[in-house]
């Protein structure tokens, strides 16, 4: 068997797929927000990150594939593992009580699908400008303007804080079990590789959280 | 009934050796040819199993349980002893013969035990080649303990899980074979039955314990792997489904039974706590060598173990016999316990106890020593009494643990019907009248991985043998014979479960043929059993059918078995007119109240032959001789 | 104590099973668990009702026999501890007790509380494993091993084989039982020679047997009778990336000999 079919269709090696997609995906929002914070350095840097960004097309485009097939991978993965978790247990246990499992893995599933739809969203919002008519009289490269637009609504700065909730509750999960499942963990250094996923995904979702906070609050505009 | 023990001429030291020579040889071609069934799933028989099949047998294997790791040798804790000397501390093979022999009270054959400590150092090895993870010393070299019965550190330990890991390498021998197709394993099947064609073992009966269908098995040999019969008291140290059964039918086929009053009683198990107990939990001997065994001076002490001071405690055991101290033999120590006991300085609320007591050991090594030694066996003692043993003294008291006796067998390890091998606890063969620490797991691999190979070769090799298919009609009278025997239990509409009289006759066989026996219990007992085994055949209740999965006909069959075997055990005990080992027959001791021996008399084994249904069994003798050792009396003062 | 168990009763594979309640008295807090189900079936059969079937053996925590699922936990709620070792102490006079049978499909129900759990016997045969024959093997102190990793292996030779892990995994994956013994062969020198594919002919099979994968949220490390550490999971994971990346179209994993 390849490294490639052992990867895709055994339990261990699609569970690898999983967590290596799922550090992609982190890889990703890690750099986003770090350009997102450009909104507290005023509309200039905002707008110039934005359009410095797109004058690399070359670049952008590969990313933009690396992040696609990151995101393709993630959810193949995620659907085929809990497929096969459902039929690895046709009867259910009338009672059942678990004893160390958080909410973030068992909802794990739930999340991701919160999460996607999210996404889609969030793209339909700022990169295709579909969901506010209001878009078409800004320029190309004005994303601060579309923010101050945007999250002055309750609204919308509601649920992009409650996205980002998710996706916090995803990470702190997630993160710990990308550890366990590249076999990082040893005794030694499990209690503080296992900080890690709610350490990171609190951190940032402060981040994240900020931004239309601090709009919505008034305290850019 | 022939006893031939076979044993080669020659020099002691020379015997296995030479007759591994002698022996003839199965050529390589010829192995795939020969079929030989497995019977039991323990160290003995997975071990067996695993060797002939790596030599190209086909081999058939069949285990109660569900799966063949569950066998019962899982549950050894201790060790193992082998004579490697590593510790340098003037151990030899013939040492450990020496302890072997003397410890088994002079009434193994000497041929049999020198072959075991011969063989004893390869078990080791082996057993290090397929993983098991050993204790270890810093340098990475193995690690050992000692042990009751010897003055030598000898016993290799895995913690207190040296069973389960001895079993587990076992375990994965076979599991190896098993995928490579040249075992195959039947699990959940109990044998009910020895087919014998011509005098020859030829094959078995089996029932499918989860479809209930009767099943016949030829082959060219039939190896009984299938533990002992400890059972037989309800409560003991055994796993719960252990039986004397497939032992019991080869009996009733011709098989000569040997010493069956054999028993011996481990010093330190868990005490009954109630009428409900089902089984009783053993600590490690091992315990033994960091704890010591008291009783207060005084008679009815209620007073909590902490405070009674130290003045006015018994160590009875380091009293009595000075130089073994709390490491004496098993049968010593439990019967030391049930002297005090009976003197009423017994501890606990039923006053049959003994303390165990490790606070010397503690602060002299330190509680984190003595928890990486015994935490397993520590945390099972909190479990079962809610007593915390780090800070008040284990309660113990003797318990059924080991059958010495056994299906008799030669220096081959065969039965007295050809083609029937026992190995493991199930025969005679090496133990005597007691059993020492340790020495049960060293049996059981040595005669799977190193003799029963060589020896079962010499049978198929030596022996013509007609090929025979499962179709012949001695299978068939076989199967019919097993299934009346099922109807007529489930037909019994009775009010009494299989359980309670099991437990009757566990009683009544441990008030009479338990730690002491008496000429009037003994004959008490006779006359009892044969009134039970009557009521049982009339009285008994079980549900369901025989034709699907029914533990309480399992449970019923096995019964049976023992209530006739009972009577077996009894009646040799009473022939038995003398004292030794675990057989300590209380007519017959020193005036210190030590077993006394009748070696003019009594240097033999017992063999039982059956002479039919409802006829005494016809009582044979095979002598003892002694050459290499000198028989005395067992001191460990 | 008086008690009230709620117990799964089904017959055969093939009919559909359902909870069955029923009522107890007078059960004494020494009793094991499983003692307290030997007095059930007595009182059953005294009834003339069919006892309840469930498996069990050595009743002293080793051989893996017992199973249950005790209240929604596997083997109860006593932690490392198997339900033959466990005591009606942990329980309170009227408690009602819920019992059911592992519950996976690579577990399928015999009858009642009893199940199949040769899945795992396979996926030894598969691989878990020394390839060595009785015989012709070196001296036992030829090799000489570091107390620390022969100790560790200990740790995770210790499984005892029940199926708790799964019983109580969400997925019904049976990786704590497939990586302690991994783990303890990849951490001997004797099991290093067939590390690779031993790893994936024995997660290989596992799949076969239609056990769930790992969400890492280590409930089976919580029920495991012998306390196993998850960090053999992550071993097992490191072995087998380790394994598929080294791995040799040629190198068969399931050809021995």
């Amino acid at each position: 068997m390849s490294f490639l079919s052992r990867t895709v269709n055994s339990s261990v090696g699609c569970k690898t797929l999983m967590a290596v997609s799922g550090l992609a995906l982190v890889g990703f929002i890690v750099a986003h927000l770090a350009g997102n914070l450009l909104v507290f350095a005023g509309p200039t840097a905002l707008n110039a990150y934005a359009k410095g960004l797109r004058s690399y097309l070359p670049l952008l485009w590969a990313l933009r594939i690396g992040l696609i097939t990151a995101f393709i991978l993630h959810i193949y993965a995620g659907i085929r593992l809990s497929r096969r978790a459902q039929q690895a247990r046709p009867q259910a246990y009338v009672k059942r009580k678990t004893q160390v499992t958080t909410g973030a893995a068992q909802t794990m599933i739930l999340s991701g699908l919160l999460l996607l739809f999210f996404a889609l969203y969030h793209l339909a919002h700022l990169t295709f400008r579909l969901t506010h008519p209001q878009f078409a009289a800004l320029g190309e490269f004005d994303v601060y303007a579309m923010l101050i637009a945007s999250f002055q609504s309750p609204w919308t700065s509601g649920f992009y804080i409650l996205s980002i909730a998710t996706l916090m509750l995803h990470l702190n999960h997630g993160m710990a079990s990308f550890f366990q499942t590249l076999g990082l963990d040893s005794r030694r250094h499990a209690s503080l590789l296992f900080m890690a996923g709610p350490v990171f995904s609190t951190l940032l979702a402060a981040g994240f959280i900020a931004i239309p906070l601090s709009i919505f609050l008034g305290l850019i505009a | 009934m022939k006893l031939d023990a076979k044993i080669p001429s020659g020099a002691l030291e020379q015997k296995w050796s030479s007759h591994k020579f002698a022996m003839k040889l199965v050529s390589p071609a010829n192995k795939r040819k020969y079929k030989v069934i497995v019977v039991g799933t323990g160290l003995a028989g997975a071990s067996a199993a695993a060797t002939l099949a790596e030599l190209g047998y086909q081999v058939e294997v069949f285990c109660y349980q569900d799966s063949p790791r569950r066998a019962h040798s899982i549950a050894a804790q201790g060790g193992i002893n082998a004579a490697k000397n590593y510790q340098n501390d003037g151990d030899s093979t013939f040492r450990l013969f020496y302890d072997t022999i003397k410890g088994g009270d002079f009434r193994a054959r000497e041929a049999n035990v020198y072959r075991l400590a011969e063989v004893s150092a390869a078990i080791i090895d082996q057993a290090v080649a397929q993983g098991v993870p050993f204790a270890r010393e810093y340098g990475g070299l193995l690690a050992n303990r000692s042990f009751g019965g010897a003055q030598v550190s000898r016993t290799f330990y895995a913690r207190g899980q040296t069973g389960q890991q001895l079993l587990l390498g076992a375990y994965s021998a076979l599991s190896r074979q098993i995928g490579l197709g040249s075992i195959r394993m039947h699990t959940r099947s109990e044998m009910l039955d020895l087919v014998v064609i011509d005098g020859l073992a030829r094959g078995i009966i089996t029932r499918d314990l989860v479809s209930g269908v009767i099943d016949s098995w030829a082959a060219d040999a039939v190896v009984l792997a299938t533990g002992g019969y400890g059972n037989a008291f309800f409560l003991s140290t055994n796993a719960v489904g252990c039986n004397v059964t497939a032992a019991f039918r080869a009996y009733k086929k011709g098989a000569g039974f040997a010493n069956p009053c054999y028993t011996q009683i481990h010093p330190t198990c868990i005490p009954v706590s109630g009428e409900h107990q089902s089984k009783l939990t053993l600590m490690s001997e091992s315990l033994r060598n960091d704890a010591r065994v008291w009783v207060p001076k005084q008679k009815g002490d209620k007073r909590r173990p902490e405070e009674i001071p130290e003045n006015e405690r018994d160590y009875y055991l380091e009293r009595k016999y000075p130089s073994f101290g709390n490491l004496a033999p098993r049968d010593i120590a439990s019967r030391s316990a049930k002297e005090v006991c009976d003197e009423g300085r017994g501890v606990g609320e039923s006053a049959l106890g003994v303390y165990l007591d490790f606070g010397e050991a503690i602060s002299r090594l330190g509680e984190a020593k003595i928890t990486e030694r015994y935490a397993n066996l520590f945390q099972m003692y909190e479990r079962i009494t809610a007593d915390n043993p780090y800070h008040t003294p284990m309660r113990i008291y003797p318990a059924v643990h080991y059958t010495m006796g056994g299906l008799w067998v030669d220096y081959n390890l065969q039965s007295t019907i050809p083609g029937l091998h026992v190995i493991g606890e199930a025969n005679f063969s090496d133990h005597g009248a007691n059993r020492l620490g340790a020495s049960a797991l060293m049996q059981g691999l040595a005669d799977g991985y190193f003799i029963l190979p060589y020896t079962l070769a010499h049978y198929l090799a030596s022996q013509r043998l007609d090929k025979i298919t499962s179709d012949h009609p001695a299978f068939a009278i076989a199967k019919a014979e097993v299934s009346k025997r099922l109807k007529r239990l489930l037909s019994s509409k009775g009010k009494r479960s299989p359980r309670s009289f099991h437990r009757e006759l566990g009683m009544l066989l441990w008030e009479h043929c338990g730690m002491a026996r008496h000429h009037q219990g003994l004959s008490r007992a006779l006359a009892k059993i044969p009134e039970l085994r009557e009521e049982f055949w009339h009285n008994l209740h079980i549900s369901g059918d025989a034709s699907s999965f029914n533990q309480q006909l399992e449970h019923a069959g096995r019964v049976a078995d023992f209530l006739e075997f009972g009577e077996l055990m009894c009646r040799d005990a009473l022939l038995r007119e003398e004292s030794c080992g675990g057989h300590f027959r209380s007519e017959y001791q020193t005036p210190e109240g030590e077993a006394l021996r009748h070696d003019e008399t009594f240097a033999h084994v017992a063999v039982w032959e059956h002479q039919g249904e409802g006829k005494a069994p016809l009582r044979h003798q095979e002598e003892l001789v002694f050459s290499a050792v000198q028989l005395s009396t067992r001191s460990y003062k | 104590m008086r008690l009230v168990l709620h117990v799964w009763r089904q017959k055969s594979p093939e009919e559909a099973g359902a909870m069955v309640s029923y009522r107890l008295k007078e059960i004494s807090p020494d009793m094991s668990f499983l003692e307290m189900l030997d007095i059930l079936n007595e009182q059953l059969l005294a009834e003339e009702k069919d006892p309840v079937a469930f498996d069990h053996d050595c009743r002293e925590g080793i051989c893996g026999m017992c199973s249950l699922v005790i209240n929604g936990q596997a083997h109860g709620p006593q932690s490392g501890t198997t339900t033959c070792q466990l005591h009606m102490r942990s329980f309170k006079d009227g408690d009602e007790i819920y019992i059911e049978p592992f519950r996976a499909k690579a577990f399928p129900v015999i009858r009642d509380l009893v199940t199949n759990r040769s899945s795992f016997d396979r996926i030894i045969q598969a691989g878990g494993f020394v390839s060595v024959r009785t015989g012709g093997v070196p001296d036992g102190n030829a090799l000489p091993i570091p107390k620390t990793a022969a100790d560790l292996a200990m740790d995770f030779a210790a499984c005892i084989g029940c199926g708790a892990c799964v019983a109580a995994c969400k997925n019904a994956s049976a990786m704590l039982f497939v990586s302690a013994k991994v783990s303890q062969l990849a951490l001997l020198p004797q099991g290093k020679v067939e590390r690779e594919r031993r790893v994936l002919a024995m997660v290989g099979q596992m799949d076969q047997e239609g056990f769930g994968h790992c969400s890492n949220t280590f409930e089976c490390e919580a029920v495991c009778p012998k306390e196993i550490s998850v960090s053999s999971i992550a071993r097992l994971n490191r072995e087998y990336t380790r394994a598929a990346l080294l791995e040799r179209p040629s190198s068969s994993p399931t050809s021995s000999e």
